[in-house]
């Protein structure tokens, strides 16, 4: 895991090259005059804004990232599918529950990121991050921490929770390094 | 014309999506069921609908129109942080679940 970039001028690169294509995107021009402002403000808004945030820590294999989020694509497009099916049929046969999946990640980004793919693939919308960080005391130990997720039709918790785990969370642990 | 056949596919199946979400929102028993629909159908039927804009608007107006990607990031980032917030208040002010919710027991107090 790393908290600081090696470029001390940009000290979050993924956020710089973000921001570079949202502005090109906006305008939806790639002329040059477009070009130059958009590494301009690329460069400066990250430079004024990064003392405001709590460091996280960066993605550190672009490659895994990418195929991770074209993975999340690829599930999105088939938790529709399934979702619509399990609307369309009898709301009796569901199952609902409530379950908690135990977290490795620790770091605030990755646990987002996570909760949002959560959120966005097959039948699940996760709840609420457990331990309620106000309540955490500042202790030396750091407590495990769980995600609560809201499953519309369950089945079996325990390959639920392994499935989570492996396809969408030991992935995220690649990437930060954490 | 082809492209138009394309268009017109995606923009039905895109409708078909957003209104099984919607049907999801008026038919699941509780709460907690019916986050399910928007969350999810509509993000795909958005997804449909944007990329017939794409294409539409880059075949008709000559120049290339890529802007509806940006409109697909934000609905993919700001989805999953609307359902977080609407279910931590249902959580909050203790909705009943249906009958029969396993795992009730593992929400903590606040």
């Amino acid at each position: 895991m790393r908290l600081e970039a090696k470029v001390s001028w940009l000290p979050t690169p993924f956020r710089s090259l973000l921001l570079f294509v949202v502005w090109l995107l906006l305008n939806n021009s790639a002329s040059v005059g477009h070009l130059i402002l958009a590494t301009i403000l690329a460069i400066f808004i990250p430079l004024l804004t990064f003392r405001f945030r709590e460091p996280q820590p960066l993605i550190l294999k672009p490659g895994l990232a990418l195929k991770h989020f074209l993975l999340v694509l690829y599930d999105i497009v088939i938790a529709n599918v399934q979702v619509s099916i399990l609307i369309l049929g009898s709301t009796k046969k569901l199952r609902p529950a409530f379950v908690k999946v135990p977290l490795d990640l620790s770091h605030e980004m990755p646990i987002t990121i996570l909760a949002s793919t959560v959120s966005l693939t097959p039948g699940t919308v996760s709840a609420e991050i457990y331990p309620i960080s106000e309540s955490i005391n500042n202790d030396v130990h750091e407590p495990q921490k769980y995600l609560l997720i809201h499953v519309l039709d369950l089945e079996d918790e325990e390959a639920l929770i392994k499935m989570i785990k492996q396809r969408y969370e030991a992935p995220l642990k690649e990437i930060f390094q954490c | 014309m082809i492209f138009e056949w394309i268009v017109s596919i995606l923009l039905l199946g895109g409708g078909i999506f957003i209104l099984i979400g919607s049907i999801g929102l008026n038919k699941m028993p509780d709460f907690f069921m019916r986050l399910h629909g928007p969350t999810k159908a509509t993000t795909l039927g958005m997804a449909g609908i944007l990329i017939a804009a794409m294409i539409y608007f880059s075949v008709t107006t000559d120049t290339i129109s890529v802007k509806e990607i940006l409109i697909s990031i934000f609905l993919l980032i700001t989805a999953p942080i609307t359902g977080y917030m609407l279910i931590k208040a249902a959580i909050h002010h203790k909705l009943d679940a249906k009958k029969g919710t396993k795992g009730l027991g593992k929400i903590e107090e606040d």
